[in-house]
């Protein structure tokens, strides 16, 4: 069997005019966590669904854990679980009524079931309120149990559309050790949409996507690196000196704020240990600081652009990204 | 074996839902019974005698019967629409479960709920002067299972149809209460107008009905209530292969809108 749990060549959804995914390729290594990251209406949503055989793809192919998405449905939903982005939870039943149906159609063991359930009810915090009707649940609530849900089962792909969205930080948190832990022990491929961006560090490749195609890919660390280098900022008892000396041994240009140099270095970690060694002006304080994902992600997919182009009433005169609609 | 689970699982949870529900039941035969009172009262002593010794009452109770069989199992099938405009029906189509058998456990569901509500309702019969013995009951009951089973396949059967909730609204009344009126349950189906008579004729749920009276009245040997198609007086089996014809069709149908939808 390939490496390769889920690929994806030049998928494309259409709904009417509008391409919500258009020509995507990628792949999912076997128990790869997998950060799908991009603005609203994207098409994460839309991708998953394809990937779930929630929805037939206009064109093009996905093979999830071997399983073509359109050919072998039964097959793939075998494979698969997954917390929705927005509640798939029967309202009118208990929380505990929930997960059982959720068990027993997944044909979790009688024997391990009720452990199963009470585990991740335990670790959502929903055990004291395990008998009210999900009606009765704050929003939050009913997060908790749909993540409890989807958890229940052993999957070998869980997909995590926004799981976190509108839950506290402690919650998060839990959540994240259990799902370092489940791919750990059961190798449990992790595919996630998410929009924040200190979680999608924990992703080990991201794909950014942008009006329906990925616009970059790779380890959270080099799309850092694409988009600019480590920032580093000094005090110095004279900072014209400073200035001056940085320029003459490493050939960097500084810019000066708050009486602070910052400039950019390719690597702070191997640059800082020689810097203090051998600079020669007297340093006050010197701090280190890596581009984050936002960085990332504001660039990529430059939330100016879109602004812009939204407040266009004419089509035509939006041709960043006029290529989405077909003429 | 793994089909069928998946029937019993569908079908478990339209049993909790009820649990959870109970004042469904109450609303459920609250309108039939205040049909009965007040159609009863109001009319019964005007219209004289509609058969050999069947007062209006006792005409429209096994009507009403049927009625409340056939509604209650039509919108259960239907609700599925509900199922998707909450979300729950993803959890339902993402799962490794046959979808066909969804659709029949979904009927089945609908079915034993309409089931339990027409039994409550015929346990009125002694009120409405209708004396049913053990071996009546024990006919009505498999035709009342038939007329919900149909109506609950016809109900999914729809409900994969209609996609939004305006749909929805806009497509119910016009087909409940047409179903409902030209059915013979408030009135005989001789002596009305030839193009009244052809759509009862073409309304499934007639079938059931005019059974349903013929059995609960003791007149299936006779025409008495009975349907004429095509210059032929329908016996008992005719009506029910009529009503099992449309049931299967519809639950094919429905399984296979099931297994199709997105
Ligand atoms: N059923 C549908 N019919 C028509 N258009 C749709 C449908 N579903 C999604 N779209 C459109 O497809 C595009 C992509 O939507 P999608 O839900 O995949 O976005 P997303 O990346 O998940 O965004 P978000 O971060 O807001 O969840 C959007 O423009 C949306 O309006
Ligand atoms: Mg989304």
């Amino acid at each position: 069997m390939s490496d390769y749990i889920i690929k994806v060549e030049n998928l494309v959804k259409r709904f009417g005019e509008l391409v919500a995914v258009d020509h995507i390729n990628f792949q999912v290594a076997r128990g790869e966590i997998f950060g799908f990251l991009g603005p609203n209406g994207a098409g994460k949503t839309t991708t998953i669904n394809i990937l779930c055989t929630l929805s037939k793809p206009t064109s093009g192919q996905a093979i999830v854990n071997g399983f073509d998405v359109v050919r072998q449905q039964s097959q793939v939903r075998q494979s698969i679980g997954l917390v929705f982005q927005d509640s798939s939870l029967d309202e009118r039943l208990s929380g505990l009524q929930n997960l059982r149906f959720h068990a027993l159609v997944y044909s979790v063991p009688a024997s391990i079931r009720e452990q199963r359930i009470e585990q991740v009810l335990r670790m959502m915090e929903l055990w004291d309120k395990r008998n009210s009707t999900v009606r009765t649940y704050s929003g939050g609530m009913k997060r908790r149990l749909e993540l409890a849900r989807g958890l229940l089962h052993y999957p070998k792909v869980l997909f995590l559309d926004e799981p976190t969205l509108g839950l506290d930080p402690q919650t998060r948190n839990r959540l994240w050790e259990y799902i370092l832990e489940l791919r750990k022990h059961e190798g449990t491929t992790i595919f996630l949409t998410t929009h924040y961006m200190d979680e999608a560090d924990n992703a080990e490749r991201i794909a950014v996507m942008d009006y329906g195609k990925i616009v970059a890919m790779d380890t959270p660390q080099k799309l850092k690196r694409t988009v600019s280098k480590d920032i580093i900022s000094v005090k110095t008892d004279n900072d014209d000196r400073a200035a001056e000396e940085i320029r003459r041994r490493y050939q960097i240009e500084t810019k000066r704020d708050n009486n602070e140099l910052t400039f950019e270095v390719a690597s702070g970690e191997k640059f800082l240990p020689t810097f203090i060694k051998e600079f020669t002006t007297k340093i006050l304080s010197v701090s280190l600081r890596h581009p984050s994902l936002d960085d990332v992600f504001l660039k990529l997919t430059g939330r100016e652009i879109r602004e812009e182009e939204t407040s266009n009433t004419l089509k035509t005169t939006a041709h960043q990204h006029s290529h989405r609609f077909q003429h | 074996m793994k089909n069928l689970r998946a029937v019993y699982i569908i079908w478990y949870r339209d049993m909790l839902r009820l649990w959870h529900d109970k004042i469904r039941l109450v609303g459920a035969i609250a309108l039939p019974l205040l049909f009965l009172v007040v159609f009863g009262i109001g009319l019964t002593s005007k219209m004289g005698a509609l058969g050999p010794g069947v007062n209006f009452t006792q005409f429209m109770f096994p009507g009403i019967i049927g009625m409340t069989v056939l509604m209650s199992s039509f919108m259960s099938g239907v609700s599925v629409v509900w199922d998707r405009e909450f979300g729950f029906l993803k959890e339902v189509l993402v799962a490794p479960i046959n979808r066909t058998s969804v659709a029949v456990g979904k009927t089945l569901g609908a079915a034993t709920v309409a089931m339990i509500q027409g039994t409550i309702v015929l346990l009125f019969a002694p009120l409405t002067g209708v004396s049913l013995s053990p071996g009546t009951v024990l006919m009505l009951l498999p035709l009342m299972f038939l007329l919900a089973f149909s109506m609950g396949a016809f109900g999914v059967l729809l409900a994969t149809r209609i996609k939004t909730m305006e749909a929805f609204q806009a497509v119910m009344p016009m087909l409940t209460f047409p179903m409902i009126f030209l059915s013979g349950v408030f009135f005989p189906l001789e002596g009305i107008p030839s193009w009244m008579s052809i759509l009862t004729k073409i309304n499934p749920a007639t079938y059931g009905i005019i059974t349903i009276r013929q059995i609960a009245l003791g007149t299936t040997s006779g025409t008495t209530f009975g349907l004429n198609l095509f210059g032929h007086t329908m016996s008992l089996w005719n009506n029910v292969g009529v009503l099992a014809t449309f049931g299967v069709v519809m639950i094919l149908l429905a399984m296979q809108s099931f297994s199709r939808q997105e």
